[in-house]
């Protein structure tokens, strides 16, 4: 991201303000000049690499928990697997994927979407299952075919399940999209790691660490919003 | 030609509902694999068109089952079922279930939808416009009672069960189905407002006059609520099917007499009305004169459409004294004492109210 040949720390610049050179506890001034050439870029990859893995990992998951519903015995092996997957140390996945796939967003996106799967397929799942017998007895004895109990019925009734799962599934990808930088040279990781390397200087190191809190706070908020919207029903009493 | 379906109604109001269909069921049987009984075994029975036929039975008389038949959410195993005349078997199920109203204990609203897109549910499967819907949505919202405006943006959670029932009873009505199902419609409901819904209901039948296939497991509800009354035997065997005063009166055999109750004499009573006693003349001219100890202005009034069985627990609880039998208006149109009670209970042709409303 940087130009190579730059000053040994490259983010000092050559001016440093006294609040960079005194290195306080954290420095606007630093983030304002280092805005749009460090912290917007990263934060926009981040955005980036968030939105693609979850919206791969629901397209995924879902498709494989309508199968599920469907069908039951696909419940065990997908749970085995997803479960597998989540649990493989998230550092050691990225390395791993560098052999076959290579250094790339691919690798990154793969890596990612495999930790959204266990938690947005049991959740779609759970939200499925939830809906009472009554009502899809009733939706079946009202004549709806299974598409239509399916999409009229069923999934808006898992509606709060399912994004009860795209919170988790995003504040968990927003966080572990930090790593990133280990292999692709992208997200909010890079600067955290460019800060660690270079001693004491904190301002870089709390700057992407608090955008990265603060892109799951508004993510995990955007959905409440989302939720309260599309089911106004959950609220009425 | 299928039966007359809901977009015949097109543009009626509420006293004008499709034609009710007439039921058939012949030796209906259902048997499920790897077990040895049969669900229901060789049924047989017509239920007249506007009639109301309960199913009753204990459990495992496969009441529930011979219900789900006839709108094929259950396959059957051999025979036929008629509805206008016509087999049911050769319909497309979806299609079919879109003719029949269906209502369930446990009511299963839609809890997303609101009150109005859940009565809009079938009208909206068979591609009604909105204009027409909304009018229909109205119309039924106001035959249940509830104030369309005020109820149909609500959502289900938001109303009392007693509401959620006649809405799921608005919502079967909803494309004018010649035939409605229900299954244990007021078993939820606690017995107050089950006698109130089941009065209610009632009343509406009076109006659309559907044919009704009602399962229970309570004989009172049956007798309340049955032009005829079905009862199944374990195994699905129709043990007897006939008006409430016949089988309280000649029951078939000793499971329909268990069944109905050793206190079938008095159930009896509960098919009568006041209106339909030879009242003695409120001077007492007639008959035994009253009691000398209680002047006719001390007895207690009841109204005519009281029930003979109703006024019997009153004339008890009055130490036998008459009771007084009022019209719409309060007037005193006549006495009712024990011993009528008595007579109607000897004589076996007992009037019914059911026999006089065909």
């Amino acid at each position: 991201m940087r130009e190579a040949g730059g000053p040994v720390i490259p983010n000092y610049a050559a001016h440093s303000s006294s609040c960079v050179v005194h290195n306080h506890a954290f420095c606007w001034g630093w983030v304002d000049e280092n805005w749009g050439s460090v912290l917007w870029p990263a934060l926009r990859q981040h955005v980036l690499l968030v939105a693609a893995a979850v919206a791969i990992g629901f397209a995924i998951a879902f498709a494989l928990a309508l199968a599920a519903h469907r069908y039951r015995r696909i419940e065990r092996p997908t749970i085995f697997v997803t479960t597998l997957l989540y649990t493989i140390p998230s550092l050691a996945l990225f390395e791993l994927l560098v052999a076959p796939v290579g250094a790339n967003v691919i690798s990154a996106e793969i890596a990612l979407v495999s930790y959204t799967l266990l938690i947005l397929f049991r959740n779609i799942l759970t939200g499925l299952r939830s809906v009472p017998a009554e009502v899809l007895d009733s939706a079946e004895g009202m004549g709806m075919s299974r598409r239509q109990a399916l999409w009229r019925v069923e999934l808006p009734l898992a509606l709060p399940a399912i994004i009860a799962g795209l919170r988790i599934a995003v504040v968990t990808i927003i966080a572990l999209a930090t790593i990133v930088y280990t292999i692709y040279d992208a997200g909010l990781g890079v600067p955290i790691h460019t800060a660690l390397g270079e001693g004491p200087f904190k301002t870089e190191l709390i700057a992407a660490g608090a955008l990265a809190i603060a892109l799951a706070l508004l993510a995990d908020g955007l959905l409440v919003l989302a939720q309260r919207a599309l089911t106004p029903w959950a609220r009425a009493r | 030609m299928p039966v007359k379906t809901a977009d015949t109604a097109h543009n009626e109001g509420p006293s004008a509902f499709a034609q009710a269909a007439q039921l058939e069921l012949r030796n209906v049987s259902k048997r499920y694999p790897r077990q040895r009984e049969a669900a229901i075994g060789d049924l047989s029975l017509t239920v007249p068109a506007g009639e109301v036929c309960v199913l009753v039975g204990p459990s495992g008389s496969g009441k529930t089952t011979a219900m789900r038949l006839i709108n094929r959410l259950i396959p059957l195993s051999d025979g036929d079922i008629l509805l206008g005349g016509h087999t049911v078997l050769q319909r497309e199920p979806r299609q079919l279930r879109r003719e029949i109203g269906y209502v369930i204990q446990q009511v299963g609203l839609f809890p997303h939808l609101t009150v109005g897109e859940n009565i809009a549910t079938v009208p909206r499967l068979l591609g009604w416009n909105r204009q027409r819907i909304a009018g229909r949505v109205h119309e039924l919202l106001a035959l249940i009672g509830l104030d369309p405006e005020e109820m149909a943006p609500r959502y289900p959670a938001q109303l009392s069960g007693g509401q959620r029932q006649r809405v799921g009873v608005a919502r079967a009505l909803a494309a004018d189905p010649p035939l409605m199902l229900m299954d244990e419609p007021f078993g939820a409901i606690d017995p107050i407002n089950r006698a109130r819904l089941q009065d209610e209901f009632l009343a509406l039948q009076q109006q659309v006059r559907k044919t009704i296939v009602f399962v229970t497991h309570d004989i009172d509800e049956a007798i309340k609520m049955g032009d005829r009354i079905a009862i199944l035997r374990e195994g699905g065997v129709l043990a007897q099917y006939d008006t409430p005063s016949e089988i309280l009166t000649r029951p078939a055999d000793e499971f329909v007499a268990e069944f109905v109750g050793a206190d079938r004499a008095l159930k009896r009573l509960s098919l009568t009305t006041l209106a339909e006693l030879p009242l003695l003349a409120p001077d007492g001219a007639h008959g035994a004169p009253p009691s000398p100890s209680a002047s006719p202005a001390d007895a207690r009034r009841v109204p005519r459409e009281t029930t003979v069985h109703d006024a019997l627990s009153q004339l008890l609880s009055a130490g036998g004294e008459p009771l007084q039998v009022t019209d719409g208006d309060g007037h005193v149109i006549g006495l009712v004492t024990l011993a009528q009670v008595q007579q109607l209970l000897c004589n076996d042709a007992v009037p019914t109210t059911l026999e006089q409303a065909s």
